[in-house]
Order: structure tokens, then sequence, then C-alpha cells
């Protein structure tokens, strides 16, 4: 009994951490970052050295006009193809079966085949009906490039979008509508005040993607010589076979759809800040 | 009718054996890239959520890269950077002579880059889906790492992951009608020169529109059954 020690054994500072592992997750990672950063640094440098002023005097106006085509074509065809694509979710959603069909079948056409085949029949395949298009006048409309992408485009993305608004409007429950309709409101209060507030809401995330989506695609429109923010870069680049006309389109395209994927998640936030705990 | 029969016959007089051909380049190249875009986007997703800082940036910055810019301009910067790029690299190395890329192989390259970005955050958010249980149950059993990825991990998450997976399969399909512009001849680019040669340009390009629908309905009918199959289990229950 005796022998038990009163004195107790001073604080120690805690042991050094162990030196972290060089696992192979971690090398591989380091080597990746390395490459990353030697891959920015490249490419700052490489644009630095092909900094040519008579080129950017030359070109740089010409890439900012494709860069308003751009983003003309882009807005309007959403805008036009949001209005377009009301009627065609509300097809979709009809009990009527001959037009929830049509409007399925439309869907199904538009975002079963690439927009890029739809650009050409439109633009080349209508150029086979040129007397039929002259003698009701539309050809005045089609024989222009821009307008049939445009045309296509909205096309393309009315399909898209009512498939985003069908699929918010259903995603609010039923019990919605019965509510709206026990408190007497009428079918256009209902839908107004109760449902397309709750459905946007839904609806946000995919309508910021379809509008990126449209961004990045409207680069095809350079094939059917629509002089766009592609158009202007391929036409610099087959006149001086530069690659750095090449890196400047892919940094202009970047920071568009990185701003307005920032935007849009900021825009996001705010609007459903509501929702969160 | 008698003419639009003789223009897609297969033979000299008709082109059906030419767009015969394109579909099988399309097919050809949205099956090569399949494979690449699923392996590479599945090691973006293991980096993602891996433990190291680095390798998580890593791969964000490969998915961020790759879906912020246009298929499009991907394709041409893979086309016309490897070329000029190799052809630089045979300077410095005391060569000179004209390089010529397979486009085949830049298309399938550009096209994996873009699926397996989007593949990535398929994958990642089938491996949100698995609970942690699944792993300590499988560390408990005494199995490897690797064999209860493979094992354990893998045949839940596919079969999670198989919706998503179909949608790019989808988008892929697509996408792959954008490598006419550099010019390999899948159906677009077979049916653009039909029409050119033969000024029938609704005919050739409504064709070319129906392809792509027959080869998107094809797909959607084949993942159907393929969805099936995978959730065979679930519904004896």
């Amino acid at each position: 009994m005796s022998e038990v020690t009163h004195t107790l054994v001073p604080a120690q500072p805690a042991p050094a951490p162990p030196p972290k592992a060089w696992t192979a997750s971690r090398i591989s990672g380091s080597l990746l970052m390395l490459l990353w950063i030697a891959a920015a640094i490249g490419l700052v440098a490489y644009l630095y050295s092909a900094w040519d002023i008579d080129k950017v005097e030359r070109y740089a106006p010409k890439y900012r006009d494709g860069l308003i085509v751009t983003l003309t074509l882009v807005s309007l065809s959403i805008v036009i193809g949001a209005i377009v694509s009301v009627p065609v979710a509300i097809g979709r959603m009809s009990n009527n079966p001959v037009i929830s069909r049509l409007a399925f079948a439309y869907v199904y056409i538009f975002r079963g085949t690439p927009l890029i085949a739809q650009l050409f029949l439109i633009y080349y395949g209508l150029g086979s009906f040129r007397p039929q298009l002259e003698a009701v006048g539309l050809w005045v409309f089609f024989r222009d490039a821009w307008n049939c992408a445009l045309f296509a485009f909205t096309l393309n993305t009315a399909a898209y979008q009512a498939e985003i608004l069908r699929g918010a409007v259903e995603s609010v429950p039923r019990g919605q509508w019965e509510g709206a309709a026990a408190l007497g409101l009428n079918r256009v209060q209902t839908i107004w005040k109760i449902i397309l507030p709750q459905a946007l809401i839904v609806a946000l995330r995919p309508y910021g993607n379809e509008i990126i989506l449209m961004l990045k695609g409207s680069a095809i429109v350079a094939l059917v010589t629509v002089f766009d923010l592609m158009g202007e870069t391929r036409r610099a680049f087959s006149r001086t076979y530069d690659f750095q006309m090449y890196i400047w389109a892919a940094v202009f395209y970047f920071v568009m759809v990185e701003t307005l994927r920032n935007v849009w998640n900021w825009l996001e936030a705010g609007l459903t800040r509501h929702l969160k705990r | 009718m008698e003419n639009y029969l003789t223009l897609l016959s297969f033979g000299d007089q008709g082109w059906g054996d030419e767009i015969a051909w394109g579909v099988m380049i399309t097919v050809s190249l949205a099956l090569a890239t399949l494979p690449i875009g699923l392996f590479i986007g599945f090691m973006i997703a293991l980096g993602k959520q891996s433990e190291e800082w680095t390798l998580r940036i890593a791969a964000e910055i490969y998915t961020t890269l790759f879906r912020g810019l246009p298929e499009l301009l991907t394709l041409f910067i893979v086309y016309y950077g490897l070329q000029i790029g190799i052809q630089q690299l045979l300077k410095l190395l005391g060569l000179d002579s004209a390089v010529e890329i397979n486009s085949f192989m830049a298309g399938a390259m550009s096209l994996a880059l873009v699926f397996s970005s989007y593949a990535s955050e398929v994958f990642l958010s089938a491996f949100r889906a698995i609970p942690k249980g699944q792993y300590e149950g499988g560390y408990a059993l005494g199995l490897r790492r690797g064999t209860v990825m493979r094992m354990v991990v893998l045949p839940q998450l596919i079969r999670i992951a198989l919706p998503g997976l179909g949608n790019l399969w989808m988008i892929l399909l697509k996408d792959t009608a954008l490598v006419s512009a550099i010019g390999l001849t899948d159906i677009l680019r077979q049916t653009g020169v039909a029409a050119r040669v033969t000024k029938e340009a609704f005919l050739f390009f409504g064709i070319a529109f129906l392809l792509y629908l027959a080869l998107a309905l094809i797909s959607s009918v084949a993942l159907n059954r393929i969805e099936a199959y995978g959730k065979r289990g679930e519904q004896s229950r």
C-alpha cells in the first residue's frame, strides 16, 4: 500500500502529428495539380507570346460583333422558345389523347435529334421548297441563315422548355390544386397565384441549365455561315492559321458560361432562401 | 417517286450505301467513346470524393472546364491543337513533316472529354446514394479496398447511375453529329454530300433527321431493357 507513489507525471505536450504519408492518392493529386498549374502557366505564356497588336486591332472588333450575334441569337431564341413552350406543355398535360400525343411527338422529335441536324434540315432542306415558300411570301425569312438559326433554336429550346415546365407543374402536389379549389379560387388565380410560384422555383435550375446548353449549342450556327463568336473565330483561323484564335474563343465562351452559372446559382440561392432552414 | 427510290438505292446510282456507311461511323464513334468516357468519368468521380484536396480540386477543374466549353469548340481545339502540337514537337526533334490527325480519333477524344465530365457528376451522385455501412460492412468482412469497390459498391452504383448514364448516351449520340464539321464521314456528312450533289437537300437532310430519330428510339428501347434487367432483383420483392 505504501508503495503507491504520490507524485504525478507532469503534463506532457501532445506528441507531434506523424508526417503525412505520401499515399497514392496524394501523389497523383499533387501531380495532377502540377499539371493543371503548368497548363495554366503555359496558356498564359502562349497567349502572351502570341500577342500581336495587328491581329488584335483587326480581329478584336470582329470577335465583339460575333459575341453580340451569339448573345442576341441565344436570348431571342430562349425568350421566344419560352412563349412557344407554354402551349406545348399545356398540350402535354392535356386529357385529350390527340393533343397530348401531338405535343409528345413534337417534344420527342426535337429532343431526339441533334440540333445541328435540325438546323441543316431547316436551312438547306427548306431551300428545296423555294417556289412554294416564295408563293406564300416566307422565302424572305428562310433565305437568311440567321433567321433559320433563330427558327431552329426556338423550336428546339421550346421542346426542352416544355418538358421543364411540365415537370415543374406536375411536381406541385395535388393538394395545392384542391386547396385552391376549396378556397373558391378560379382557374387563372389558382395557376397564377398558387401553382406557378411553386413550380417555377423547381424549374429554376433546369432553366439555367437549358440557357447554358443553348449558349454552348449556338456555336454550331458557324457551320451555316452565321458569323457568331464561333463563326468569326473560324474565319479568323482560316485567314491567319493562328491557333490562338481558338484559344481566345474558348476563353470567351468559358467566361460567359461560368458567369451565367454563378449568377444563376446566386439567383437561385436568393429566391429559395425561404425554403432553407 | 421513282426518282427518289433510285437516289436512295444501294449501288452506283443511289446514296443508300454511302448513308449506311455514315450510320456505321456514327454508331461506332459513339460506341468507341462510351467506354473511354465512362472510365475517365468514374476516375474523376473517385477523385472528387477523395480525402486529398489536391485531387478534389484537380477533378473539379476538369469538369468545370469541359462543361464550360461548347462541344464544337472542344472538337476543333482537340483536332487542330493536336495537329499543331505534334507538328511543333516533331520540329523540335528535327523532323519536318505534315501531320494529319485521324478525325475519328480526334472526334472520339473530344467527345470522351465532354462525356466524362458529365458522367463524373452522375457517378458522384450515385456514390452519395450508397450508405457508408456498405463500405464498413465490406471492411468488417475483411475484404480489401479494391474488392469492396468491385464486389459491393460497384454493382449498386451502376444500378443507381443507369438512368443518368442513359441520358448521357442519348446526348453523346446527338453530339456525334458535330464530327461532320472535321470531315468525318458520319450520317450528317454523307447526307450533306448527297444533298449537294443531287440538289435534293430536304430529302437527304430529312433522312439524316429520321436516322438520328431512329437511333434515339432504338437506344431508348435498349436502355429500358437494361434498366429493367438491373432492377430485376427489386421487382420480385
